[in-house]
């Protein structure tokens, strides 16, 4: 008995020395000799990337390969940090027909309890097409007529959700009203939707800030009982104590200035998605310090009066107001055309660095991950991008993608199905 | 004598018909011309006169009191045509009847839709708006240039092909609607080609029944007492392809079903113009370039319905690669605007060049609507529709300044920015005047 338990301490130990023996002796990997364009901070030719394991270890113009290093030389190649997708579906939606595809839209108007990452499918075939475009992360949203669930934070590698995840919880989504088609006259005006919408917010906060004081009540005295166990209220507490901020789906100029009423009273924080009219209320968005995100570029302006461009133009409005932005594709098959959506803002005025900003570091400061990814800086994570040109243009080939440290699988169902039927043809 | 005068006057007055309506003179000077169907033109001028295409090359001397617009640092590409749109309609569907080859979008033009100028700002200059894809054979499409402020009549291109719409797969199925009570005929892609036979074999005997009565009609057996065979509007349309007046447009997404309809229009024999959206067309290049049939598609939008989830970005490269005229349309009131970049993405997915991708936009298009001696690249003698970019038009970072149709400017990007600028100020200036008398 002693001796098998004896014999189990020392396998145990062996086991702690091999795992140990395991950090100690970091994996080293080296990106040399590219122009590497870190987006915080100027532009390296001839560049190093040291990456230790998972995180950016050094980047520089003289930084010394370590020893055993493997290396990959990114001569004429540029070096970007991975694209974050502010909002998109990838994993919830494979074919949006075929409804049973699709996982980001509960039934129902009040979902806060439902979660965005815990419904990944990790083999979609849009995930590979997004990560081989040079996008690295993405902010899952879910979607509803009021509010929608959370949104989570993921990178696109993986072999079960839980590796995707970065955080499980980034914000809590909520749709306004969309954007009323083919009605003039009235844009500046409170719609009874909107209104609706408010009240319902206004109710929801007062039910859950008095939910919390009485579960607060109860701890201090236990004479008093806890309140019935609400998931969803339980869900809106982060919301109410300004941990979680909203993810508010907002298009028109009045809905937005009624928004950010809702914001400043309640004391919550908050990130705008969509913003169509945001170029209209510019000073009313830089004064209330709300970031936002976005949404497809690919759509009309509902107003002709608002001018062709209205859509195309606003990200560079909202950079002369000095407002913090990014870009989205709002979609799952199309999720890879993120870095197209800068460029048409850069086509329409927006400085190119800035468009770059929008898909890169901007996302990771209005989500609060800067501390992880959205720039080649020491200690974020290696999620880095190889490419042979331009990171926004068409023409662009992406050679390498990093994510974690890892270089990472960049075949898709394109040329799977592309390499299959080249045979048909010999 | 007379018959013969009667008859010049005909022909004169045909020709001035069929000639474009005399357009504005216009010269371009000195930017870079991509004129498609040959190589770069740096520091290059263009004169239009008369809607056409006079002169292409260098330091032409402007013709007095000609208007010039300074292309300089700017890039002039043929006007843009999109091969697969519903604009300019105030109707795309006739769903409630399967067999519906008597519809002519011709009969509901809608010369006022914004969608026209929203296409001009992408310097579309030209579409083929069709009918919808709810039935195996839908109505007959049209071919109109896209000058905005003009009546649909003068927007109509005569020259180009007639095309009949067919459709095969989920949307003439039904597979992705709710019907409610009894549901249509078909349901499946059986249905689908059995129905679209049945109606070629109808129109086989109409033909005959035709062909007999007036051959009778001219013989010396001809007495008053033979009635003609009873005319039939749909049959009509489907007679003219028979004879080979008109087209077929194919909606289409699978290779099968793809493949099926090619088999039957030889069955039949009727010609295919073009197969529309095709996502799988990959899969059957062979087929295609060997019957010369080209193929108007996405460039990579896919997976929104099952048929459309082996769509791949490869698509219209390796087509091209082997042999096959291929076009990228919109089929979307939005990414009308943006052709241009979406044929940009078939140099990363196929590795196609700037020219080559140029061409799925231009010159292709032309081809399949049948009007490449009029339009679709720039040379002399061809229509002076024209679109002028900032930048290279296959760059992402690009943008359409200026978009001319036979001489004449229907967009001209720094003309809007100035009028709107006035309409808001006069706009302002309202507001302030109004708050002014309120506040006394």
């Amino acid at each position: 008995m002693k001796i098998k338990f004896l014999s189990v301490i020392l396998a145990l130990s062996m086991l702690s020395a091999v795992l140990s023996f395991g950090e100690e002796t970091p994996v080293y990997t080296v990106i040399k000799g590219g122009t590497i364009i870190p987006v915080v901070g100027e532009k390296i030719p001839d560049g190093t990337i040291v990456i230790k394991d998972t995180l950016i270890h050094a980047v520089g113009l003289d930084v010394p390969a370590p020893e055993g290093a493997v290396i990959f030389d990114a001569k004429g190649k540029y070096v970007y940090p991975g694209m974050i997708d502010s909002s998109c579906v990838l994993g919830l939606q494979e074919i949006s027909m075929v409804r049973s595809t699709v996982d980001y839209r509960e039934t129902g108007r009040f979902n806060p309890q439902v979660k965005a990452v815990e419904a990944i499918w990790p083999e979609s075939m849009h995930i590979p097409i997004a990560r081989s475009n040079g996008i690295t992360a993405v902010v899952l949203t879910p979607s509803g007529s009021f509010i929608g669930g959370q949104c989570g934070l993921i990178q696109l590698n993986g072999w079960i959700p839980n590796e995707m995840v970065v955080k499980e919880s980034l914000a809590m989504m909520v749709s306004f009203p969309p954007l009323p088609r083919g009605r003039r006259g009235d844009q500046d005006r409170e719609r009874p939707q909107t209104k609706k919408i408010l009240e319902e917010l206004k109710d929801i906060f007062e039910e859950a800030r008095f939910y919390q004081k009485r579960k607060k009540a109860s701890k201090e005295n236990p004479a008093l009982p806890p309140p019935d166990f609400d998931e969803k209220m339980e869900n809106m507490l982060p919301v109410i104590n300004g941990e979680l901020p909203l993810y508010i789906s907002v298009q028109s100029a009045a809905d937005i200035k009624a928004a950010i009423e809702l914001v400043k009273k309640e004391e919550i924080r908050a990130i705008f998605l969509g913003a169509h009219e945001a170029w209209k209320v510019a000073k009313e968005i830089k004064e209330s310090g709300i970031p936002l995100v976005f949404g497809s570029l690919y759509e009309l302006p509902v107003y002709w009066e608002d001018g062709y461009d209205a859509l195309y133009r606003n990200p560079r409005v909202m950079h002369e107001a000095g407002i913090l932005f990014a870009f989205s594709s709002e979609s799952a098959a199309s999720a890879k055309d993120l870095p197209y959506h800068a460029a048409k803002a850069a086509a329409f005025g927006l400085d190119k660095k800035e468009a770059l900003k929008g898909v890169t570091i901007n996302p990771a400061r209005i989500f609060g991950v800067e501390n992880l990814m959205g720039s080649l800086e020491k200690g974020k994570l290696a999620n880095i991008v190889i490419a042979d040109g331009d990171l926004l243009e068409f023409r662009t080939k992406i050679e390498k993608v990093f994510i974690a440290g890892k270089e990472t699988d960049i075949s898709t169902r394109y040329d799977e199905l592309l390499k299959k039927y080249k045979k048909r043809y010999k | 004598m007379c018959k013969y005068f009667r008859l010049g006057l005909g022909i004169i007055l045909l020709l001035l018909i069929s000639l474009p309506s005399p357009g504005r003179d216009l010269l371009l000077k000195n930017g870079t011309v991509l004129p498609v169907t040959r190589g770069t033109l740096n520091h290059c001028d263009i004169l239009i006169l008369n809607g056409i295409i006079a002169k292409i090359g260098p330091n032409i001397e402007p013709p007095e009191g000609i208007k010039v617009v300074d292309a300089s640092g700017k890039y002039i590409i043929p006007g843009i045509i999109d091969s697969h749109t519903h604009i300019a309609l105030t109707g795309t569907n006739e769903s409630s009847e399967p067999i519906t080859p008597e519809i002519d979008m011709r009969d509901v033009l809608n010369a006022d839709d914004p969608s026209i100028y929203t296409a001009l700002t992408g310097g579309v200059t030209m579409v083929h708006t069709m009918h919808g894809s709810a039935n195996p054979i839908g109505g007959e499409n049209i071919v109109l240039k896209l000058k905005w402020g003009k009546s649909s009549e003068e927007m109509i291109v005569h020259e180009a092909f007639r095309t009949l719409k067919f459709a095969l797969g989920e949307n003439p199925k039904q597979a992705n609607r709710m019907v409610m009570g009894e549901q249509r005929y078909p349901q499946s892609r059986m249905g689908v080609i059995a129905i679209i036979r049945r109606e070629f074999l109808k129109a086989k005997d109409y033909l005959k029944d035709w062909e007999r009565y007036n051959r009778l009609k001219t013989s010396k057996k001809f007495s008053s007492n033979i009635i003609p065979p009873r005319k039939d509007l749909g049959m009509e349309q489907l007679a003219d392809m028979l004879r080979g007046k008109m087209l077929a447009r194919c909606h289409t997404y699978r290779a099968d079903e793809t493949l099926e309809f090619l088999a039957l229009s030889k069955e039949i024999g009727f010609k295919i113009a073009c197969f529309e959206h095709v996502s799988e067309a990959f899969k059957i290049a062979k087929e295609l370039a060997e019957d010369k049939i080209g193929i108007s598609i996405f460039a990579d939008s896919w997976a929104y319905k099952m048929e459309a989830s082996e769509g791949i970005a490869y698509n219209a490269a390796f087509c091209i690669q082997k042999g096959v005229l291929v076009s990228i349309n919109s089929d979307s009131w939005e990414r009308i605007r943006r052709l241009f970049n979406e044929a940009a993405k078939s140099m990363k997915y196929g590795g196609l060049s700037e020219n080559e991708c140029l061409k799925l936009i231009t010159y292709n298009p032309a081809v399949q609507l049948g009007v490449d001696k009029i339009v679709g690249s720039l040379e002399e003698g061809k229509h002076g529709d024209i679109a002028v970019f900032n930048e290279h038009p296959m760059s992402a970072y690009t943008r359409c300044d200026m978009t001319i149709i036979e001489g004449d400017i229907y967009f001209d990007r720094n003309e809007y920015l100035k009028e709107r600028e006035e309409k808001t100020a006069t706009k302002d200036k309202e507001k302030k005047d109004k708050g002014d008398t309120n506040e006394d």
